[in-house]
């Protein structure tokens, strides 16, 4: 029988977790409930008796110092609406997941297959009788519909005697696990209906290729000898569909496409990947010669660069957009939890070092009535930083870099980067630790979750744009405890040199994890009855694609299988022989014996048909705004400190662990108060040493509006000025490239495909003309192209954005420097030309202007200047250093002076430009590759004469008065404000958050 | 010849501290050990090898009944394999014969919560029985930020002596520290047993927010047993060993040291001398 087990506090105990929910709806939704408290409830369906369901409730499900608990009857009281929120079947419930392990402790007996306990979660609202109100707060706030169900009684529907009625959500499924076969001889509509009500993301042209090659008389006679037909079976079509899938194979970077650009100049470029990313990296890694410090770019889940002689650092970042959109907590956690295993997953495994993260989402504070199937922005922001918070902090794993961007068209689609760098020795049992070779004969093992129906078409499904049909079985929930144990046992076991290679399950499940992995031998024998299920009635073509987290898939030798999967148990972590690695040629599944699939290795990885993509470049007819400069430029820099792409994030930074570890040496808030906005990171991986990791990233959509080729560039200047500001070795460091794109190919929904395709052929011509001038390799990236929203008439596409993420090194962390002023006395400096460059800025987007003059990177002056601040930085001349972007000079000397608690006088008469221009230009343009530095006065000579020839110009100084003073070009004063002011409307926006 | 000092870190199932514990513990003198639970229960590891245990920060089994709670049913309740005497079949056994042998555990963070929620702190009585507790911040929300801890210089805790505060980060969801009933926390501040408070920058013992991050009860940030060996404390003492930890070594001058340091060197000098 089932046992309900509800646990609450005591009263006079003080329900922070209610009351931060009761505060939330307020904020969310402007309904204010007199209070909300919160009750856990567990329904334990498992053969107890009734001591033993007592002892759980007394003991590892309750606090007695705090809780009480009730077995089987209600808790509630005093209330007049609950509201009980629980998962619906096959949802990830990690915490109903401990509560079993914990009952099996104390009971030391086994839970038989089928028992479990499931967890869901009480809210007692008093000050609300309205059921439809109530009704609107769960679906609106407190649940998502696509994970959870809820049941709603007012008071005087509770049965005292019987509380909540229970309701168990087993998967049941009375399902016997069959293989269909398809037949393809039909029509194209009806092949394309196959593959639209399949969730198969597969084009005409794709199916037409299938359907030839099952017809090869050749390959109908191989399939009789191991027992199929002429038709092809599910497990095939799936397979083919995954490892097709734009996720997973990257059609549109790897297609073909016709450029056209402004002037009817043609050119046809054979694979965006191949041309501009592996391109700039064979041109930079030539150039480094002897000095090339990438050891694994491109071939394996993550890039993989030198740190010193012994060790190497790993990096990649994800992104996990579709998920989050649907489920932006799940989505989020899974795409954190998701790019840790890319580093476990490379080369032989790596320890995780830190995480980044970067949102882009539209206002939290959004008035407009949303299309149908978004998710209010507000709630995205919150689940998804909940979500991140969770993967990363539950996993101890610090979160040391990030931003979030907003833009009113990520309401289509937020996007969600993760990033994790990782850190593995160069060399592992006298081989290098970044690569790994499958054998013949090895075993496929899979280790750490099971598999359920979880995520299964997410590879597809993030194929496509979001809409009607968006399958709720993508949304995946991540189990950071289960994976945590699985890393510490397969750290271990990579040490003891327990198997040949690794990689994760991520996108396409096994199919494609155990696929790539084949490449090394030719082939692989996998039976899929072996694999441990989550519960029973899964299709064998469901085992194969499910993306149920928390799972590796390694090759084991024969003479380790037994020492590697009894170090697993010990450590309370599952692992299963799945089958076999082999030269057979052919991917070959089976299931209880018999042959569900077998296609030719060569088919499954290189038979997918180039793209064809035409794209036309034109360039808009923009201009320049016309409007006089405002009065009160004091006003104006207030204004601009609390948009929300400016202002302070330190809500969601206090909410991530930032220094477990103890690594973390310049920390995302410092200065004075500990709330200043750092420019980058620097870690430090080894704790007897003082070598630093740096992380940065450059991200500038707005700039796509006017032309990608600078939003590119400029993305990739300020990874590398955030980088360098503080302290960033210029000649050791690398980038990986983030691509969200709206969907490229033109189509009769999308009918401007074509200027679409053009902008990221111009993105992808800066990325390449960029790395290469700046000297930095590419070592991984990832690209996500389809986001798009097209419920109806209503299509809603992102802006053009790419993520330039920036690791490196700097040889000893003490010399690191922060972006807050120090002392007053010292001497401000601007490094770099300031021109009339406002097109896409914040400033004129404050007066509602795009503009004309998108920045423009100039990167030989600009490297020179990175290159020469390095030597400054390492000669102890700069007290602060602090990057110029979002809002300009402006922002950058507010943020400096209030984040050191010192003013700052300047005069904008003193800065380098290029023509002269109005001071509100010169205030707010956002020109490139220019820093804002403090240098004491003993320091000026050996400063200047560094830079000497280069543009570097003293505006001004750090003041005792807590003031911002700026001078306008004739010596009068323009801006004259109170820090306290300035940090106070910079802090405001998003403080409740 | 001073006796070499054994310090053991137990890792696994959602312990995240235990490199820069068992970091701090070497850099103060000691030979550490970071031992997964797993080689415990299989009986490899014998605790009794060792002089001074440290619970390090994480968030075992998620913290998903709790914090620490299923932690504590696991170490409460999972069989060590291969003893045959009654206390040492389970780790919690073993663990009151560490203590029972006068040695030092400390605990930190989720270490903290551990300790607290087996009912091995305060143990005033010595019945290991829960008194107190530590549960969600007020906030109801995780934090990271700084903290400044004010020292009773009265108190018995061997790892605080001779020091008056401490600056130190905290990282918890739930750090909120909370007593069974009021004659419980009056014992605590009478036995001194109430080590470490929450404090402002003048180090007087708070309940406003940011300083006193959570809303602990009296302030209390970290508390020891009548022994002053078992020691508790939410602040991560391993996260401030050097100056590069400090979130603002780029603007101050500081001592090369780390004020967390400090701790342990205390429970080093202490088992040098009297263990």
């Amino acid at each position: 029988m089932a046992w309900r087990i509800v646990v609450g506090l005591k009263k006079d105990v003080k329900d922070a977790r209610g009351e931060r929910v009761r505060r939330e709806i307020s904020e969310h939704l402007n309904i204010d409930l007199h209070s909300v408290r919160t009750l856990d409830v567990y329904t334990v369906d498992a053969t107890l008796s009734e001591d033993e369901v007592e002892q759980a409730a007394a003991g590892p499900f309750s606090d007695p110092v705090i809780q009480e608990y009730a077995v089987n009857q209600p808790l509630a009281s005093r209330f007049d609406m609950l509201v009980e929120v629980g998962f619906r079947p096959g949802v990830t419930d990690n915490t109903g997941r401990t509560a079993r392990e914990a009952i099996q402790y104390l009971t030391g007996r086994p839970f038989a297959e089928g028992e479990a306990v499931y967890t869901s979660t009480q809210y007692l609202f008093t000050g609300l009788t309205d059921k439809v109100i109530a009704d609107k707060i769960v679906a609106d706030f407190l649940a998502n519909g696509l994970i959870q169900h809820w049941t709603i009684l007012s008071a005087d529907e509770l049965d005292p005697q019987v509380g909540v009625p229970v309701s168990i959500p087993r998967v049941v499924s009375d399902t016997t696990p069959t293989v269909r076969t398809l037949g393809l001889e039909l029509s194209d509509k009806e092949l394309l209906d196959i593959s639209r009500q399949g969730m198969l993301a597969l084009n005409l042209e794709e199916m037409h290729k299938i359907k030839r090659h099952i017809a090869d008389p050749q390959v109908i006679a191989e399939r009789q000898k191991v027992g199929l037909g002429v038709e092809l079976t599910d497990v095939e079509l799936e397979t083919l569909a995954q490892t097709w899938s734009e996720h997973c194979k990257h059609k549109i970077f790897s297609a073909k496409i016709e450029y056209e650009d402004e002037h009817g100049n043609r050119q046809v470029i054979d694979s965006l990947f191949k041309t501009y990313i592996v391109g700039a990296t064979d041109k930079v890694r030539e150039n480094l010669g002897e000095n090339d410090y990438c050891l694994s770019v491109f071939k394996d889940n993550a890039g993989v660069i030198e740190f010193n002689a012994d060790w190497s650092v790993v990096f990649k970042v994800e992104t996990h957009n579709s998920p989050s959109a649907l489920d932006p907590y799940g989505g989020a956690l899974t795409g954190i939890v998701g790019v840790n295993r890319d580093g476990m997953g490379t080369g032989m495994g790596a320890r995780l070092i830190f995480n980044t993260d970067v949102f882009c989402f539209a206002s939290p504070f959004l008035e407009k009535e949303l299309p149908p199937r978004l998710l209010h922005p507000r709630r995205i922001f919150e689940g998804v930083v909940e979500g991140v918070e969770h993967g990363g902090n539950k996993s101890g794993i610090p979160t040391i870099n990030g931003s979030i961007v907003f833009d009113e068209r990520f309401a289509g689609k937020p996007l969600v980067y993760c990033g994790t760098a990782s850190l593995m020795p160069r060399l592992l049992h006298d081989k290098p630790c970044h690569e790994k070779q499958v054998l013949v004969g090895d075993h496929i093992v899979m280790t750490g979750g099971r598999i359920g129906k979880d995520g299964i078409h997410g590879a597809t499904f993030s194929s496509e744009e979001l809409h009607e049909g968006s399958p709720v079985t993508a949304v995946q929930i991540g189990d950071p405890i289960t994976q945590r144990k699985m890393f510490d046992f397969l750290m271990i076991a990579r040490d003891q040199g327990l198997y040949n290679s690794i990689t994760d399950n991520g996108a396409g499940g096994l199919s494609s994890s155990v696929g790539e992995m084949a490449e090394d031998t030719g082939g692989l024998e996998l039976h899929l009855d072996r694999a441990p299920l989550k519960y029973p009635g899964l299709q064998p073509w469901e085992i194969l694609i499910s993306e149920a987290q928390e799972r590796m898939t390694l090759a084991v030798p024969e003479d380790k299988l037994d020492a590697f999967i009894s170090l697993a148990t010990e450590m309370d972590v599952e692992a299963s022989d799945l089958g076999l690695f082999t030269d057979s040629g052919y991917f070959h599944c089976l299931y209880e014996g018999k042959t569900v699939s077998y296609l030719s290795m060569d088919f499954v990885h290189d038979g997918v048909p180039q793209m064809v993509i035409p794209a036309k470049w034109e360039p808009k007819e923009l201009s320049e705004p016309d409007f006089v400069q405002p009065e009160d430029l004091a006003d104006q820099l207030q204004h601009l400190l609390s948009r929300l792409n400016i202002c302070s994030k330190e809500a969601v930074v206090r909410r991530y662990d930032h220094e477990v570890q103890a690594g973390t040496v310049i920390k995302p808030l410092l200065g004075v108060a500990n709330d200043g906005p750092s420019d980058a990171a620097v870690y430090r991986p080894l704790l007897d040493s003082f070598e630093g990791v740096v992380v940065s990233h450059g991200i500038c959509p707005s700039y796509s509006d006017i032309d990608t080729y600078h939003m590119m560039a400029c993305a990739i200047d300020e990874g590398l000025r955030n980088y360098v500001a503080v302290g960033g070795d210029i000649d050791h460091v690398a980038g990986l490239d983030n691509f969200c794109w709206c969907d490229p190919v033109e189509s009769e929904k999308n009918p401007d495909g074509q200027y679409k395709a053009a902008q990221l052929v111009r993105a992808n011509q800066a990325l390449y003309d960029y790395c290469v001038a700046y000297g930095v390799p590419l070592i991984s990236g990832k690209d996500s192209m389809k986001n798009d929203y097209q419920i109806g008439g209503s299509r809603i596409s992102i802006p053009p954005t790419v993520l330039f993420s920036v690791i490196g090194k700097i040889a000893d962390a003490r010399q690191a420097v922060s972006m807050d002023v120090k002392q007053a006395g010292d001497l401000v400096y601007l490094l770099g030309t300031t021109a009339n460059e406002l097109g896409g800025s914040e400033y004129y987007a404050q007066q509602d202007e795009l503009g004309a003059r998108v920045p423009q990177v100039n990167a030989e002056p600009a490297l020179l200047r990175y290159r020469t601040l390095n030597q400054a930085q390492q000669q102890s001349l700069i007290a602060s250093c602090h990057d110029l972007s979002d809002g300009g000079l402006g922002v950058a000397l507010a943020e400096s002076a209030f984040a050191g608690g010192f003013g700052i006088q300047v005069e904008l008469s003193y800065l380098d430009v290029d023509h002269p221009m109005r001071e509100d230009k010169l205030l707010f343009s956002e020109s490139q590759s220019r820093l804002l530095v403090t240098v004491p006065v003993a320091k000026k000579e050996t400063f200047e004469a560094l830079f000497n020839g280069q543009s570097c110009r003293r505006i001004g100084q750090v003041i005792e008065q807590p003031h911002l003073i700026i001078n306008g070009l004739h010596g009068q004063n323009l801006v004259h404000a109170s820090l306290e002011h300035l940090k106070q409307a910079w802090q405001a926006p998003l403080q409740e958050m | 010849m001073a006796k070499t000092v054994k310090a053991i870190v137990i890792s696994g199932h959602g312990t995240n501290c235990e490199r820069e514990v068992a970091h701090a513990c070497r850099l103060a003198g000691a030979d550490a050990d970071i031992v997964h639970i797993a080689e415990l229960l299989a009986g490899r590891v014998d605790l009794n090898d060792y002089h001074f245990l440290n619970l390090a920060g994480g968030f075992l089994d998620g913290d998903d009944l709790g914090s620490a709670k299923a932690g504590a049913n696991r170490l409460l309740h999972a069989q060590v394999a291969g003893h045959a005497d009654e206390q040492a079949q389970s780790l919690a056994g073993q663990l009151k014969e560490f203590i029972a042998a006068g040695k030092l555990v400390m605990g930190v963070c989720n270490g903290f919560q551990l300790l607290v929620k087996m009912g091995l702190l305060p143990a005033i009585d010595g019945d290991f029985q829960q008194s107190c507790t530590l549960t969600n911040n007020d906030g109801g929300r995780f934090e990271n930020r700084w903290s400044w801890l004010q020292i009773d210089p009265d108190s018995p805790c061997v790892y605080t002596r001779g020091l008056n505060g401490l600056y130190l980060p905290i990282r918890h969801g739930e750090g909120k520290f909370v007593t069974d009933k009021p004659e419980t926390l009056q014992q605590l501040e009478d036995l001194h047993l109430t080590v470490m408070k929450y404090a402002d920058c003048d180090l007087h013992p708070t309940m406003d927010f940011p300083d006193n991050p959570n809303g602990s009860h009296a302030s209390i940030a970290g508390i020891c047993d009548p022994t002053g060996r078992l020691f508790g404390l939410m602040p991560h003492p391993e996260a401030y060993v050097h100056r590069t930890h400090h979130p603002r070594w780029t603007r101050e001058t500081l001592p090369e040291e780390g004020m967390g340091l400090l701790l342990y060197r205390n429970a080093v000098n202490f088992i040098e001398k009297e263990l």
